[in-house]
């Protein structure tokens, strides 16, 4: 199936000569939730914003459903929701009136059955004839995300979607936007919070100095990249690694109390069991063993900055 | 064509207005009412008529003008400054909406206002003298083409501004001058001669004499030479959208 988004040799250079994109080709497919991850200016924002005509690209091209944002810009246009990440809203127009607005911009005929429907999901019913000033940050950016809501994309940018909201109403956006994906809806989401990609999305995408560094599944990229990691707490503290064991990749940590083993998880032959049994042989005891598997921000981190 | 996203656009900003009434209609209303008191019924009873017309008919025109062509351009101006200042610019122009239309909405919703205050003027005028109007038609076509040049001028304002302090610079030292000296409380003939020439280059004295005609039938310059006039700052401030528009002046990096 044709991707839903087709971005080929994207660049974009600023006025002020900094190269936001330096050649960017990325798929994203149809009803899938795509987490972008990067760094502070990685570029982040500067293809989002490029996708919905809101900066012109410098070169490359961009297709949304098979139609190019330049050429057949309206079309392009009119399947895309954008959640901006700053706080934009209207001050002193009421919600209903701020997002039945949006969805006339977006050349849809007014359907208060809609709207009413998204405010419900949203928790905002009962602020639809607040000003918008008078609202939280956290239900300013729910307007926004009715707003996007609003004209029926196909397709939804999510621009740091939970920054500034409290966990709970993180969880409760969360739940909204799969069930946006089980509507079909393809979701694109740029975000900081490593944990908000590793429970949502089905892709991910690592954007770094302007160039997309990775792009893998999720599951496929946690194992693929993923360290595991055997601790043993010991039951009389080591100075140092015994000689015998110098063949394993054994760390101490906790003033010698404990040995740490990486392994790869992938790997057929973990070499646990001869690593435990060397330990018997040696009469190294331990009272307490876990094993853990690094986390997508690991992941994340090791590979920024590998490529920095 | 998106026209729901100019019906949109016009009632988004027309919404504005309403919610602004007293700021928006009274005051301009209201300060236009002060005018006649001071110069009409104070002033203007020891003058002699002006062309025929006594001097409190013969504000009423100019009056009209000068406060439609300056709510004109400061409200156009705040209407698209607005959004860019806020950073809700970032819709529209994300929206499948051209370019042609969004100055519709917003231009079209901003000389709509202008209009409105003018006719507000008018019947309030209406209060203070007596004046008659010979050319209807040309009346309403003077006050339109007035609203929408200057909202124009005032959406290019907006655009080009970066902060509120430029927002301001514009009206206060281009077009109020230009106003108060166009010819809105004098006919520019009690002029000396060199003060009649330099009058000339100020594009705001053809609106005025225009107008002014279409009420009384006696202008200053040409009636025909005011609707060319107008008609060239038209056709200069759509080139200067259409311009922004095409760059993405300030609009889109």
């Amino acid at each position: 199936m044709q991707p839903i988004i087709e971005i080929r040799g994207l660049e974009k250079t600023y006025a002020s000569g900094f190269q936001a994109l330096k050649g960017v080709d990325l798929d994203i497919r149809r009803g899938e939730i795509f987490a972008l991850l990067g760094p502070n200016g990685a570029g982040k924002t500067t293809l989002i914003s490029i996708v919905c005509g809101i900066v012109r690209a410098t070169a490359g091209s961009v297709t949304v459903d098979g139609h190019d944002i330049v050429r057949d810009w309206r079309a392009a246009r009119s399947l895309i929701g954008l959640v901006p990440q700053e706080l934009t809203t209207e001050a002193f127009e009421s919600v209903w009136a701020t997002v039945s607005f949006s969805r006339g911009l977006f050349g849809k005929p007014p359907n208060p059955a809609l709207i009413e429907r998204i405010l419900k999901d949203l928790s905002l019913w009962d602020k639809k004839d607040t000003k918008v000033m008078a609202l939280s940050g956290g239900m300013k950016r729910r307007v926004l995300i009715a707003k996007a809501l609003s004209h029926e994309p196909r397709v939804l940018f999510l621009d740091e979607p939970t920054a500034g909201v409290d966990v709970e109403l993180r969880r409760g956006m969360w739940e909204m936007i799969g069930r946006l994906r089980e509507s079909g809806v393809t979701i694109i989401l740029t975000t900081h919070y490593i944990e908000e990609a590793e429970e949502m999305a089905d892709s991910i995408g690592v954007i770094s100095g302007g160039r997309i560094i990775l792009v893998e599944e999720k599951a496929a990229l946690m194992e693929k990249l993923g360290k595991r990691l055997l601790t043993l707490h010991l039951q009389s503290p080591l100075d140092a690694i015994p000689a015998e064991l110098a063949g394993y990749p054994l760390t101490l940590s906790d003033d010698g109390r404990e040995l740490v083993y990486s392994f790869d998880s992938q790997h057929e032959h973990t070499g646990i069991a001869g690593l435990l049994r060397k330990l018997g042989d040696h009469g190294i005891d331990f009272t307490n063993l876990r094993t853990e598997e690094s986390s997508l921000e690991e992941i994340f981190v090791s590979l920024v900055k590998e490529r920095a | 064509m998106n026209l729901h996203a100019i019906k949109a656009i016009y009632v988004f900003e027309l919404a504005r207005t309403w919610r602004t009434l007293f700021q928006s209609i009274a005051g301009p209303v209201i300060s236009t009412s002060l005018y006649f008191i001071v110069f009409g019924a104070a002033i203007g009873g020891r003058f002699a008529s002006v062309e025929g017309v006594s001097y409190g008919a013969f504000l009423v025109p100019g009056l009209v003008m000068m406060s439609v062509l300056t709510e004109s351009v400061s409200n156009a101006s705040f209407g698209i400054y607005m959004p860019r200042y806020s950073g809700t610019i970032y819709e529209v122009l994300s929206a499948p909406i051209s370019a042609f239309e969004t100055v519709i909405g917003y231009v079209g919703a901003a000389a709509t206002k202008s209009v409105i205050l003018g006719t507000l003027i008018l019947l309030t005028a209406r209060l203070f003298v007596d004046f008659s109007i010979a050319h209807p038609f040309w009346m309403v076509a003077f006050l339109v083409l007035t609203s929408v040049t200057f909202s124009l001028l005032g959406f290019i304002l907006g655009i080009w501004a970066d902060g509120w302090e430029k927002l301001q610079i514009v009206p206060m030292l281009i077009v109020t001058p230009l106003a108060f000296l166009g010819g809105s409380f004098y006919s520019i003939s009690m002029l000396p001669p060199f003060w009649q020439q330099v009058t000339l280059f100020n594009p705001v004295v053809y609106l005025v004499s225009g107008f002014r005609w279409s009420f009384y039938g006696a202008a200053d310059v040409p009636v025909a030479l005011s609707l060319a006039m107008t008609a060239l700052m038209l056709v200069i401030c759509l080139a200067v959208v259409w311009w922004i528009f095409r760059t993405g002046y300030k609009l889109k990096s």
